[in-house]
C-alpha cells in the first residue's frame, strides 16, 4: 500500500450493512479500483456501524465529504469510473435526507447525525475495528496508560464517580459505587465481567460497539480491573453475534501482542488478561447470576440475592459486572475527566445514552444524545417524523422489562428518574416508535409471548405468571374477553412483580401495566366493541376482495391455506367464503392489486 | 483415535468418518482442558460438527468433561440455540425482535408455513428447509430480515417468500 492515498472510503462492515450486501460492494470496489490501477491511491477502510444501518451498505469518501448509501455491487464500476477517476460525485448513490430528499452535502445538513453527541460510538464508523493502530491513532489505551502510570486506584474509583456514569444495562446503579465495592471486597481473586448479552430483542448498540470499536471495552475492563483489584476479565457474549466475537477474538489478540494485555501492563506490575464466553440463546442469561451459572457452564438459572456477586460471584469470588456499554464511556472520562463527563446530561443522569430507533419513523438506526434529551426531538428531530406522516401514538422504551411513553409525554425528558416515574424504563436503550397503525394490546401481547419463551422457569410466579398473563392478552386480542379479566389481568401482574425470583419476573408485567396505564381504551374497544382500532388483531379484522379492484390472477386463491377463496360464477373475480377464513391474511399480503381489504 | 471401550459402549466406529470427528471434538475439548466449564463451548462445537446434539454426542461429552449426564442434558435442552432432533439442510430463520415484528414479520410466518407447510420449529418432509425464529438476527436496520442458511434477506415481504426460497429449492 502507497504511504499516501488521495481518498480514503470508510466502507461499512457493521452486521447491517453486511446483510445488505456490504462484502460484495468492497470485493467489487477492490475489483474495479485494481482494473483502474487506483488501488494504490485509493484506500478503502472497513469500519463499524455508524448508525444508518436501514441505508446499507454506506460509504463515506474523505476528504471530499461524500456520502454514499444503500450500493449496490451492480453501481460500483459507474461509481468509480465517475467519482474516482473523473472526480464527479456518483450522484444515483449519494445519501439523501428522508424528510427533505435533499442530497446530504455535509453530517450538518443530516439531522439524523448533527443532534447527536458522540462518546461511547465516537469511533464506530470511523475506526477499521481490525486494526489495532487505529485506535491507538484515535487517542486508544491512553486511559490505560495515564491509569497505570499516573493515578492510584482510589484515584480512578474518585475520578469515575465524579463522572456521575450509571450503568447502562438495566438498573442504573451507579458505577462508581460498583467498582468500589469491589475494590473493598476481601481476597486476592477477583473477577470482573462485561455483559455482552444484550437481552433486548430491538436493542443492538451493544453489538455495534462490539464490533465497531472492540478495543474500547478492552481498555475499559482494564481501567477496570487495575482500580478494583481483579486481573481476569470475562466478557459474556451472546452467540448471535458472530461479527462480534469474531472481532473481539482479534482484538484481543492484538492487545496481547502490543502488551497491553497479559503480565506486567505498562511495567507497572499489573497483569490482566480477558477471555471471552459465548452464550447459547436465553434472555436470562443477561441477568447477573444468570450469567455468572452459565459462564461456568450451567443452566441459565437466577440465584437468589444476597450474597451479591461482589461478595460471592463466579466460582465464590467476588465479581463485578458491568454492560458493554458502561465500559465504552470509561476511556472517554478517564482521558476528559470526570467533571467532563458530569457537565453532560441531567442532574442525576449524566453523559450520554445510545438508542435503537426502530419502528415507524423515517430514520431508524442507533443513536447517542445527551441525557434528558426529550422524545419529541429525538422522533421529530433525529428521527425525522413518522412515515407517511402518519399521528405518533407512543414509544416504548425498555424492551420487555420496560413500558410505553404516550403522545402526552413527548416533551418528558429522557432519563432514568422521569422514565421511571412514567411506569417505563431507560433500560437497554431499545425505543421503539409506535404510529395509529400499532395496536398497544397486541405490542404488550409480544413482549409477554418474549417472556413467555425466556422465562427459566425456576420460580412459579414467573413460570406460570407470564402463560397466564399471555393467554388472557391472547382472549383479548381475539376478542373473547370479559371486562372483568381486566382486573385478573392486572392482579397477575402486580402478583408477579412482586413474588418473581429475579428481574425477568418482576419487571416481565411492565409492558402490560404501561399500556393498560396510558391505553386502557384500547383494551376496552377490543372487550367490549370486539374491535382492534389499529387493525392489527387479526381475529377482529374482516378480509373481503374489492370487486372493483379484483383483476381475477387467483394468486390468493392459491394461496389460502384453507381453500376459502373462489372465483364468482361468470366473472373473473374472487371471492372470500367468510365462515371457513382463518383470517391469516395471507390473501391481504399475496395480491398484487391492493383489492384485499381488512377492515 | 477414540478410546475403544468408550467407542465400544456408545457404538462409535472407531474407524469410520464418525471417528473422526469424536477425535476432533476430543481435540477440542483438550483445548479446554476438559473443564467442566467449557460445557457450554463444548455443545456449540459439537453441534456444529454432527449438525445437531445427538445422543451418543452428549454421553460422549458427559464423560469426557466428566459432568453427570443430566447436566448435560440439561444445558443441551436449557439453551434455544441448541437442539436435539437433526435440521433440514437449510434453516430458514425468521427473526421475531421488536423492530421486525413491528414490520410485519409474523406475517412472513403465516407466508412461509402455509408456503412450506409446516409449522415453526418443524422441517419440511424433503428435509429441505427447517422453520425456526429468533430474536433479532443483527439485522433490525433492514427489517423484518429473514435468515436462509448463511444468506440474510432483508425487507421481506410476505408475497414474495415464494420466490425468495426458489433458489435453494433447485440445489
Ligand atoms: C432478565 C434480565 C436480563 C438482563 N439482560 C441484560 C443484558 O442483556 N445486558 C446487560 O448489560 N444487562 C442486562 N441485565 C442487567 C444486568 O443484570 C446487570 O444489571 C447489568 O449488566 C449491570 O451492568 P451495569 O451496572 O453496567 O448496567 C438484565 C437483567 C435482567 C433481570
Ligand atoms: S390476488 Fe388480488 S387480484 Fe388476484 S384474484 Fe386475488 S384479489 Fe383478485
Ligand atoms: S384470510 Fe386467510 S383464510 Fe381468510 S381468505 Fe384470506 S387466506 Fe383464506
Ligand atoms: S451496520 Fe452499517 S450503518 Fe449500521
Ligand atoms: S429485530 Fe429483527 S434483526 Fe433485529
Amino acid at each position: 500500500m502507497a504511504e499516501f492515498q488521495r481518498l480514503h472510503c470508510f466502507l461499512c462492515t457493521g452486521s447491517g450493512c453486511v446483510a445488505a450486501g456490504a462484502f460484495d460492494v468492497r470485493d467489487k470496489l477492490r475489483e474495479e479500483l485494481e482494473k483502474h490501477g487506483l488501488s494504490e491511491e485509493i484506500d478503502i477502510i472497513d469500519t463499524g456501524c455508524a448508525g444508518l444501518c436501514e441505508r446499507g451498505p454506506r460509504m463515506n469518501v474523505w476528504p471530499d465529504e461524500i456520502y454514499y448509501a444503500q450500493l449496490q455491487t451492480k453501481d460500483i464500476p459507474k461509481l468509480v469510473e465517475e467519482h474516482f477517476l473523473k472526480g464527479r460525485p456518483y450522484e444515483p448513490c449519494r445519501m439523501t435526507d428522508t424528510v427533505s430528499g435533499d442530497i446530504i452535502a455535509s453530517e450538518m445538513d443530516f439531522q439524523f447525525l448533527s443532534k447527536q453527541r458522540r462518546i461511547v460510538l465516537e469511533n464506530c464508523g470511523v475506526v477499521n475495528p481490525e486494526h489495532i493502530e487505529e485506535y491507538i491513532a484515535r487517542d486508544g489505551y491512553l486511559a490505560l496508560g495515564k491509569v497505570l502510570c499516573e493515578l492510584q486506584p482510589a484515584d480512578v474509583l474518585a475520578e469515575i464517580k465524579k463522572s456521575g456514569l450509571r450503568g447502562r444495562g438495566g438498573a442504573g446503579f451507579p458505577t462508581g459505587l460498583k467498582w468500589q465495592l469491589l475494590h473493598d471486597a476481601p481476597g486476592d481473586t477477583k473477577y470482573i465481567v462485561c455483559n455482552a448479552d444484550e437481552g433486548d430483542p430491538g436493542a443492538f448498540m451493544d453489538r455495534s460497539v462490539l464490533e465497531g470499536d472492540p478495543h474500547r471495552v478492552i481498555e475499559a475492563m482494564a481501567i477496570k480491573g487495575y482500580a478494583t483489584g481483579a486481573s481476569k476479565g470475562f466478557i459474556y457474549c451472546r452467540a448471535e453475534y458472530a461479527l462480534a466475537i469474531l472481532r473481539l477474538n482479534i482484538a484481543l489478540k492484538q492487545a496481547r501482542s502490543y502488551g497491553l494485555l497479559g503480565k506486567n501492563l505498562f511495567e507497572r506490575g499489573f497483569d490482566f488478561d480477558i477471555e471471552i464466553r459465548v452464550g447459547a440463546g436465553a434472555f436470562v442469561c443477561g441477568e447477573e447470576t444468570a450469567l455468572m451459572q452459565s459462564i461456568e457452564g450451567h443452566r441459565g438459572h437466577p440465584m437468589p440475592r444476597p450474597p451479591f456477586p461482589t461478595q460471592k460471584g463466579l466460582w465464590g469470588k467476588p465479581t463485578s459486572i458491568n454492560n458493554v456499554e458502561t465500559y465504552a464511556n470509561i476511556p472517554w472520562i478517564i482521558r476528559q475527566g470526570g467533571e467532563a463527563y458530569a457537565a453532560i446530561g441531567t442532574e442525576k443522569s449524566k453523559g450520554t445514552k445510545v438508542f435503537a430507533l426502530a419502528g415507524n419513523v423515517r430514520n431508524t438506526g442507533l443513536i447517542e444524545v445527551p441525557m434528558g434529551i426529550t422524545l419529541r426531538e429525538i422522533v421529530f428531530g433525529i428521527g425525522g417524523g413518522i412515515v407517511e406522516d402518519r399521528a405518533f401514538k407512543a414509544a416504548q422504551a425498555g424492551g420487555p422489562s420496560g413500558g410505553c411513553i404516550p403522545a402526552e409525554h413527548l416533551d418528558t425528558p429522557l432519563d432514568y428518574e422521569s422514565l421511571t416515574g412514567l411506569g417505563a424504563i431507560l433500560g437497554s436503550g431499545g425505543l421503539i416508535i409506535m404510529d395509529e397503525t400499532s395496536c398497544m394490546v397486541d405490542v404488550a401481547r409480544f413482549f409477554m409471548e418474549f417472556c413467555v419463551d425466556e422465562s427459566c422457569g425456576k420460580c412459579v410466579p414467573c413460570r406460570a405468571g407470564t402463560r397466564q398473563i399471555w393467554q388472557l392478552l391472547t382472549t383479548i386480542c381475539n376478542g373473547e374477553a370479559v371486562m372483568e379479566d381486566l382486573d385478573r389481568l392486572e392482579k397477575l401482574c402486580l402478583m408477579m412483580r412482586d413474588m418473581s425470583l429475579c428481574g425477568l419476573g418482576m419487571t416481565a408485567a411492565n409492558p402490560v401495566l404501561s399500556t393498560l396505564r396510558h391505553f386502557r381504551h384500547e383494551y376496552e374497544a377490543h372487550i367490549k366493541d370486539k374491535r382492534c382500532p389499529a387493525g392489527v388483531c387479526r381475529k377482529l379484522v374482516t378480509f373481503s376482495i374489492a370487486k372493483e379492484k379484483c383483476t381475477g390472477c387467483g394468486v390468493c386463491s392459491r394461496n389460502c391455506p384453507v381453500d376459502t377463496i373462489f372465483k364468482m360464477d361468470g366473472e373473473r373475480k374472487y371471492h372470500i367464503v367468510q365462515d371457513a377464513c382463518i383470517k391469516c391474511g395471507s390473501c391481504f399480503d399475496v395480491c398484487n392489486f391492493d383489492a384485499v381489504n381488512k377492515e | 483415535m477414540v478410546q475403544s471401550d468408550l467407542a465400544r459402549e456408545l457404538d462409535i466406529d472407531r474407524f469410520g468418518v464418525e471417528a473422526v470427528l469424536f477425535k476432533a471434538l476430543d481435540d477440542f475439548m483438550a483445548e479446554q482442558q476438559y473443564s467442566p466449564d467449557s460445557l457450554i463451548e463444548v455443545l456449540h462445537r459439537g453441534q456444529e460438527m454432527f449438525g445437531y446434539l445427538r445422543e451418543d454426542v452428549l454421553k460422549y461429552v458427559a464423560r469426557k468433561l466428566s459432568v453427570p449426564l443430566a447436566r448435560v442434558y440439561g444445558v443441551a435442552t436449557f439453551y434455544h440455540l441448541f437442539h436435539l432432533k437433526p435440521h433440514g439442510k437449510y434453516e430458514i430463520l425468521v427473526c421475531m425482535g421488536t423492530a421486525c415484528y413491528v414490520r410485519g414479520a409474523e406475517r412472513i410466518i403465516s407466508a412461509l408455513e402455509s408456503q412450506l407447510g409446516v409449522k415453526m420449529g418443524e422441517t419440511t418432509n424433503d428435509g429441505l428447509f427447517t422453520l425456526i425464529c429468533a430474536r433479532c438476527i443483527g439485522a433490525c436496520g433492514i427489517a423484518p430480515a429473514v435468515k436462509v442458511g448463511t444468506d440474510v434477506h432483508g425487507k421481506v415481504e410476505a408475497k414474495k417468500v415464494r420466490r425468495m426460497l426458489r433458489k435453494y429449492e433447485g440445489k
